[in-house]
């Protein structure tokens, strides 16, 4: 029976200002019961003002096999990060 | 609320040697693992069994707490105990996702909760015999939980670390209004503070068994160290609470229910702790097994939800569906 009943990922925006974060997941026949089930499960305590459900299977996720040949090409880029370059002290701060 | 020591986890794993190794590498630097990564089966078996314990420890909690909600003394006892038992169901829906990650599907897990092949913490299957027991609950039981739960906040599975950080942050209100429940039974009439002593008797025992079999006995426990999957062994996490706990039974003005408790000044390396007297292993493994006063009452109420409950799941799917055909025939057209 609930083989049948989709998941959702359920993010919270904490504040206005902030943006919305993974927190978990519900079971629900549709968006509203997700809604629904997501506010009664994850905001009990004031956790947040904004609520989105995502149905899980739209999720597209990189694969942690690659990881490395995903990410570590950015490690060997160090002119990328402001310390890279020299500028005289008497420049002042940049 | 209230997870217990893991029941029959099978460690057991039949990944080759640099596999195994490169994986305990990242344990031991503190890297948490995410439901994608590799992992070994017996890792992934262990956590699936420890967090659906813990998830359907933490629904069938709320059965016997629920006993009293229509009897609470006072409108502000009652939406404490409504919140509280909100806050189980809650916990093991957090659970549930977590353990879903690792490729078990609810339905399996509720399955084999209604089958009677996952266990739950023994816990459960005490009775509630007067109102004192849900302020012994909240005090011993959630007070055990804690315990037990701090340091899965640090376990090495991101999913489960992430489910107790929230548990946790929850948990400490359940435990304060349980001891407030005992505190003021203890300051009313003689017959009050008489209920209390009964209901620190009754659960002072089950509460110490929650952490599980004693090390020695706990064969699987140091495959779960070495994962990072528990941080202290059973009777650590045992000492640990009985030796929070004597005190706020002394406060109380309550006598703890084992005549071998004496303060030892050589435990916990020197710096003193209560020893407590011998654990009656069998009622443990008994109630484990099936046979406490409340194991089919609570399965069967379990069951019994499920299965009334199955035309409002059926009728949202139904809904949901004729929603989608009416957007679909309207997009068509």
């Amino acid at each position: 029976m609930t083989d049948e009943m989709p998941l959702w990922e359920v993010f919270i925006r904490p504040r206005n200002g902030l943006a919305h974060k993974h927190v978990g997941s519900v079971h629900a026949a549709d968006a509203t019961l997700a809604l629904d089930a997501a506010r009664d499960v994850y905001t009990r305590r004031g956790e947040g003002n904004s609520i989105w459900v995502v149905p899980s299977a739209a999720i597209t996720a990189s694969d942690p096999e690659h990881a490395d040949e995903t990410f570590d090409p950015t490690a060997d880029k160090i002119y990328r990060h402001p310390t890279f370059y020299e500028i005289p002290e008497d420049v002042g701060h940049m | 609320m209230y997870s217990q020591g893991l029941i029959g986890a099978d460690g057991r794993t039949e990944e080759d040697e640099t596999f195994l190794e490169a994986f305990q590498k990242r344990i031991d630097a503190e890297e948490k693992i995410e439901p994608k990564d590799a992992m070994p089966e017996g890792y992934r078996r262990t956590l699936i069994r420890q967090i659906g314990q813990h998830a359907h420890s933490e629904i069938v909690g709320m059965l016997p707490e629920g006993n009293w909600i229509t009897r609470a003394p006072t409108l502000k006892r009652k939406a404490a105990l409504l919140a509280k038992v909100q806050d189980e169901g809650g916990h093991g829906l957090y659970l549930y996702a977590a353990a879903e990650t690792l490729g078990v599907s609810r339905a399996q897990m509720t399955e084999e909760l209604h089958s009677g092949k996952a266990k739950y913490s023994s816990i459960f299957n005490y009775p509630t015999l007067s109102w004192a027991d849900i302020g012994a609950i909240g005090w011993l039981v959630d007070g055990a939980a804690i315990m037990n739960q701090i340091p899965l906040c640090r376990c090495s599975f991101g999913p489960y670390a992430r489910a107790m950080i929230r548990i946790c942050k929850e948990e400490s209100f359940h435990q304060r209004q349980g001891y407030e429940i005992m505190l003021t039974l203890c300051r009313g009439t003689p017959e009050q503070k008489e209920m209390a002593q009964d209901a620190l008797n009754r659960f002072w025992w089950p509460a110490l068994m929650m952490f599980g079999p004693h090390d020695k006995d706990s064969a699987h426990s140091e495959q779960s160290m070495k994962w990072k999957i528990k941080r202290f062994s059973n009777d650590q996490l045992r000492q640990k609470f009985i030796d929070a706990t004597v005190p706020q039974a002394e406060y109380l003005g309550l006598s703890v229910p084992d005549p071998e408790l004496h303060w030892d000044p050589e435990l916990n390396d020197g710096k003193g702790g209560y020893r407590h007297g011998p654990i009656d292993w069998d009622e443990f493994w008994r109630v484990v097994k099936g046979d406490g006063a409340m194991n089919r009452d609570r399965i069967n109420a379990r069951r019994r939800a499920w299965e009334e409950g199955a035309w409002v799941r059926e009728a949202a799917l139904a809904h949901a569906e004729k929603q989608r055909s009416r957007a679909a025939k309207l997009a068509a057209e």
